[in-house]
């Protein structure tokens, strides 16, 4: 059952793998846009956990994405605006903005261990798409030291989200 | 100043001299034997490496250069030092041995100090 949680997720995530076949690297407000959006729709998934879980260390998880990606993007917001750059929105950033919502959706017919196990088993595919990404395109297609550094920082975070929900994961499976 | 006699101002020296002998010898020793102070540098979703040397009565402080709020929590209880970003934060080791610690909202994050006695 996890597996296929797992595989359902990546799948929805595919976009963003898929995007990289194009023939152009994404520009740096493409890059940054894509980066935002990934941390924005993480925040949004820990809301819908919030409203809904009644797990301690599920709930403790969402506070942890949505306070580390509001200062995440807080940062990125700051660089930009210093940088006059402006984020761009591309076909990458919109599928993985639709494939999110299609995922709320699901998650919001369950509810009790049910959502819990499909909001972490989410959590797992997410984030291991947005590493991949992050160390295969966005990183070294960065221009900006800046940026990338930031990205870089942004991939320290992703990594150890991805360790933490895979810990959850494994405890929760039944 | 000026206008004091040389008398008056010897009189005010003696008084602060006296002063400063009877703190000394009123506060207790605890607070005259400071013990060292040693730094752990919390950047990039990790600990810095951990401080050798330490003995138990010294303070580590921590240092959050990261971008997002972490803790410093010894499995043990004995300590719990909450890391906004950009704050530094301490704790005195008061017991020898080797304490764990992590960070609560990171379970990855973790570290240990060995504190001698």
């Amino acid at each position: 059952m996890f597996k296929s949680f797992v595989f359902a997720g990546a799948l929805a995530l595919a976009p963003l793998a898929g995007a990289y076949a194009q023939s152009t690297a994404p520009s740096d407000p493409q890059i940054a846009h894509i980066a935002y959006t990934a941390g924005q729709l993480d925040i949004e998934a820990a809301e819908q956990a919030l409203a809904k879980s009644m797990n301690t260390e599920v709930r403790a998880f969402a506070e942890t994405m949505k306070r580390d990606h509001t200062a995440v993007n807080q940062q990125a917001m700051a660089l930009l605006q210093r940088l006059k750059v402006t984020p761009e929105a591309n076909p990458t950033s919109t599928a993985l903005s639709q494939s999110a919502a299609t995922e709320r959706q699901r998650l919001a017919g369950l509810s009790g261990m049910a959502f819990d196990r499909a909001y972490i088993d989410n959590e797992v595919a997410y984030h291991r798409t947005v590493n991949e990404a992050l160390r295969g395109t966005l990183i070294p297609g960065a221009q900006n030291p800046e940026l990338k550094a930031l990205l870089e920082r942004g991939l320290a975070l992703f990594q150890e989200h991805q360790a933490h929900a895979e810990q959850l994961a494994r405890s929760h499976v039944q | 100043m000026s206008n004091e006699t040389t008398a008056g101002a010897d009189r005010r020296d003696v008084l602060v001299y006296a002063v400063f002998l009877a703190a000394g010898a009123i506060l207790p020793a605890r607070a005259q034997a400071v013990g060292r102070r040693h730094v752990v540098i919390v950047d990039k979703m990790a600990f810095g490496p951990s401080p050798t040397g330490v003995k138990a009565g010294d303070t580590v402080t921590w240092t959050n250069r990261d971008i997002v709020r972490h803790t410093a929590t010894a499995r043990n209880g004995t300590f719990d030092v909450d890391l906004p970003p950009g704050a530094s934060a301490s704790a005195v080791m008061r017991r020898a041995g080797v304490v764990a610690y992590y960070c609560r909202y990171h379970p990855a994050m973790r570290s240990e100090i060995s504190v001698g006695a």
